[in-house]
C-alpha cells in the first residue's frame, strides 16, 4: 500500500514531532547525567568540580536511601493491593442494574479528578486531623481515643490517601472489562450449574486478568513517583517514615541544595523503575499476550 | 427420558407480550425445530424452557414435572448457544468438563466422560487447545460436546449454525442430526432458516408473533399448511398467492400454488398468461419469475433445464390437486 513517495512524505512530516520529542527527553537526561558527576551545591555557586561517581556512592550509602526504597515499595504494593481488592467488588456492584447507576458511577469516579495536593489537604485537615477531623469525631463518638494518623501511622495514612485517589481508576477499568463479558458465557455457566461464587472464580476473574494487569502496570508507573501527597501531609516524616525515593531526591536537591547527589538519585530512580518494570512484565505481562 | 410439555406458556417483558400462550408436546427422543421470522419469539420460548427467563404464566413440564421454579442447571437440559459461549481461558477439555466439575464429579470420571464425548465429535486431538486456536466448525463441536457430556434429558440449540459458512453449515446440519439420532436424546432447535427446519426436524413448530401457527412433520407443513403464514413461510421459493376472481371460482378468498406445481406451457393454452421477467437457470432447476398482469408476479419452478428467456410469453397451469385454498381470515379450507 505504502509507495516510496508516501513513506518519504510520512517520514518528513513526522520528523519535526519526533525531533522535538527526542530533544525534549534527551536534553534533561544528558544534563542529569552531567550534573550527577559534579560536586554542585546551590549554597556554594561557582565551585562545581568533577567528582566522578562520588555522588552515586554518597546517595547509595546514605541510610535514608534504603529506608526510602523500602517505603516506596511498601507504598506501591499496598496501594496496588488496596485498589484491586476493593476495585473488583466495587466494579461488580456498579455492574448491577440499579436505579441511579449512572450517578453512582460519576460519584465514584470523582476522586480521580481531584488534584493530589487538594485531596491530601482534605484528608489531612478535614478527615485525619486528630482534633478537628471527621475520623477523630467518629472515634470520640464511640468512646475511643482518636488516632493521630500522621504521627502514629504516617505511612498508612499516606497509603490510604493515595489508594483513595487510585481506586476510581481501577474500578473504572475493571467495570469496563466486566461490561464486555459475554452475557451468553454467564448463561452457559448457569446452565452448567455454576453458582454465583463459581461463576466469579471460573468465568469473571479469568476475564478480568488482563484489565488487572493493565491496572497494575499503569498504577505502578505513577505510584513510584508519588510526591504531592507526602509533601503536603507529612513532609517525609516523622523522621524518614514516609520518605520515598521521589521525596528523597527532592530533599537532596531543594532542602540540602545538593544538585549533584539529587541528579545521581534521579538516575538511581530510573534504574529502580526499570527493574520494577522488568519484574512486573515478567510476572503479569503474559496476560497481555493475545 | 426427556418428554417436554408446554401448557399455556406466556411471557411478557413489561407491557409487551412476547409469547401469547404456547401449548406443545415434545415426545421423548424427537427432534423438534422452532422456526419463524426474526422477532417471533422462538428464542424466547427456548430460553423459557432452558430456565434462563422466567415464565409469566403457564407451566413447563419435563417428564411430567413442572419445572417453572427449578433453576436451569437442575432441569437436566443443556444448551448450545448461537455464539457458542465457550469459556475463552479454558482448554477444550476444561470447557467440556466444566458442567461435570460444577456437579462435583471425581476428576478421573470427568476425564473419562470428556474423552468419550471428544471422541464422538472427533475433537480428541484438540483437547488441550484453547477455543481461540480452533476453527469455527471445531468451536461449534466443542459447544455441542459441552452439551452432550452431561447426558441431559434434552438438548436446546439456539441457532447454532448461523455463524458458519454455507458449506460447513450443511455438513454440521447432517452431523447434528446424526448425533441426535445416535444418542436418542430429545432436542429442540431454534432457527430462522426453513431449509434447516425441513431437513433436520421430526416435527416443526412454526411461530409467528408469539403464537404457534402450526405443529407437524415437515411434509405435513409442506402439503397441508394450516394458514397463509405457514404456506408462505415453508417452501422455497415461496408459494404463489392469487386473490380475486380466480380464487372466488374455487370458493376461497385466496388460493396458493407452489412454484413446483405450476406447469409451464406455450402461450395460448389454459391457465395464467404472463411474460417472463427473469429466468434463472441453475442447471438442475429453472426458476421463472413471470409478470402475470393483474395476478402480480408468479414464480414457477421447472426441474431440469428449460430454454425460455426473459421476454418470452408463457402460460402457467396450476395442478388442480395441489391448489391450497384459504378463507378470509387466512385459514386453510379443506375439501
Amino acid at each position: 500500500m505504502a509507495t516510496r513517495q508516501t513513506q518519504l512524505l510520512a517520514r518528513s512530516l513526522l520528523a519535526p514531532a519526533v525531533g522535538l520529542l527526542f530533544i525534549w527527553m534527551i536534553v534533561p537526561l544528558a544534563l542529569t547525567l552531567y550534573f550527577s558527576t559534579l560536586h554542585y551545591s546551590l549554597l556554594d555557586p561557582g565551585s562545581e568540580s568533577f567528582v566522578g561517581l562520588e555522588n552515586f556512592r554518597y546517595f547509595l550509602t546514605d541510610p535514608a536511601f534504603l529506608a526510602s526504597l523500602q517505603n516506596t515499595l511498601v507504598l506501591v504494593g499496598s496501594v496496588l493491593a488496596l485498589t484491586i481488592l476493593l476495585g473488583i467488588p466495587l466494579a461488580l456492584l456498579m455492574d448491577q442494574p440499579v436505579i441511579g447507576r449512572n450517578i453512582v458511577r460519576l460519584m465514584v469516579i470523582a476522586p480521580f479528578f481531584v488534584m493530589p495536593t487538594v485531596s491530601a489537604l482534605v484528608w489531612k485537615n478535614l478527615l485525619m486531623h486528630p482534633v478537628s477531623g471527621l475520623f477523630a469525631w467518629l472515634a470520640k463518638l464511640v468512646g475511643l481515643t482518636p488516632i493521630d494518623w500522621f504521627t502514629d501511622a504516617p505511612l498508612l495514612a499516606v497509603i490510604l490517601i493515595v489508594a483513595w485517589q487510585w481506586l476510581p481508576f481501577a474500578t473504572l477499568i475493571l467495570l469496563t472489562a466486566l461490561q464486555s463479558l459475554d452475557e451468553e458465557q454467564k448463561e452457559a455457566a448457569e446452565m452448567d450449574g455454576a453458582n454465583a461464587v463459581s461463576t466469579f472464580i471460573y468465568i469473571t476473574l479469568p476475564h478480568l486478568a488482563r484489565p488487572i494487569t493493565v491496572v497494575i502496570l499503569i498504577e505502578t508507573i505513577f505510584l513510584l513517583t508519588v510526591f504531592a501527597e507526602i509533601f503536603v501531609t507529612t513532609g517525609g516524616g516523622p523522621g524518614l517514615q514516609t520518605t520515598n525515593i521521589a521525596f528523597l531526591i527532592y530533599s537532596q536537591a531543594l532542602i540540602q541544595f545538593d544538585v549533584g547527589s539529587a541528579s545521581a538519585g534521579g538516575l538511581v530512580a530510573v534504574v529502580i523503575a526499570n527493574v520494577v518494570a522488568f519484574f512486573l512484565v515478567r510476572i503479569v505481562g503474559r496476560n497481555l499476550e493475545a | 427420558m426427556g418428554q417436554i410439555t408446554l401448557q399455556g406458556v406466556q411471557k411478557s417483558f413489561g407491557p409487551v407480550h412476547i409469547i401469547k400462550g404456547a401449548d406443545l408436546d415434545v415426545a421423548d427422543g424427537s427432534f423438534v425445530v422452532f422456526v419463524g421470522p426474526s422477532g417471533c419469539g422462538k428464542t424466547t420460548l427456548l430460553r423459557l424452557i432452558a430456565g434462563l427467563e422466567d415464565v409469566t404464566g403457564g407451566a413447563i413440564l419435563i417428564d411430567g414435572k413442572n419445572v417453572v421454579d427449578t433453576p436451569p442447571a437442575k432441569r437436566g437440559l443443556s444448551m448450545v448457544f448461537q455464539s457458542y459461549a465457550l469459556y475463552p481461558h479454558m482448554s477444550v477439555r476444561g470447557n467440556i468438563g466444566f458442567g461435570l466439575k460444577m456437579a462435583g464429579l471425581p476428576k478421573d470420571e470427568i476425564n473419562r466422560k470428556v474423552e468419550a464425548a471428544a471422541a464422538t465429535l472427533n475433537l480428541s486431538p484438540y483437547l488441550d487447545r484453547k477455543p481461540r486456536e480452533l476453527s469455527g466448525g471445531q468451536r461449534q463441536r466443542v459447544a455441542i460436546g459441552r452439551a452432550i457430556v452431561r447426558e441431559p434429558k434434552g438438548f436446546l440449540f439456539d441457532e447454532p449454525l448461523s455463524n458458519l459458512d454455507a458449506a460447513l453449515r450443511v455438513q454440521m446440519r447432517i452431523e447434528v442430526t446424526r448425533l441426535q439420532k445416535q444418542l436418542g436424546t430429545t432436542a429442540i432447535y431454534v432457527t430462522h432458516d426453513q431449509v434447516e427446519a425441513m431437513t433436520m426436524a421430526d416435527k416443526i413448530v412454526v411461530l409467528n408473533a408469539g403464537k404457534i401457527e402450526q405443529y407437524g412433520s415437515p411434509l405435513e407443513l409442506y402439503e397441508r399448511p394450516a394458514n397463509l403464514f405457514v404456506a408462505g413461510f415453508i417452501g422455497s421459493p415461496r408459494m404463489n398467492f392469487v386473490t380475486g376472481d380466480n380464487a372466488a371460482q374455487r370458493g376461497a378468498s385466496t388460493i396458493g400454488v407452489r412454484p413446483e406445481h405450476l406447469k409451464i406451457e406455450r402461450e395460448g393454452g389454459g391457465g395464467w398468461q404472463g411474460t417472463i421477467a427473469v429466468a434463472e437457470h441453475l442447471g438442475s432447476d429453472t426458476f421463472l419469475y413471470v409478470d402475470a398482469g393483474p395476478l402480480g408476479m408468479l414464480t414457477a419452478r421447472y426441474i431440469g433445464e428449460l430454454s425460455l428467456h426473459a421476454g418470452d410469453r408463457v402460460s402457467l397451469v396450476p395442478d388442480p390437486a395441489r391448489i391450497h385454498r384459504f378463507d378470509q381470515g387466512g385459514n386453510a379450507l379443506r375439501n
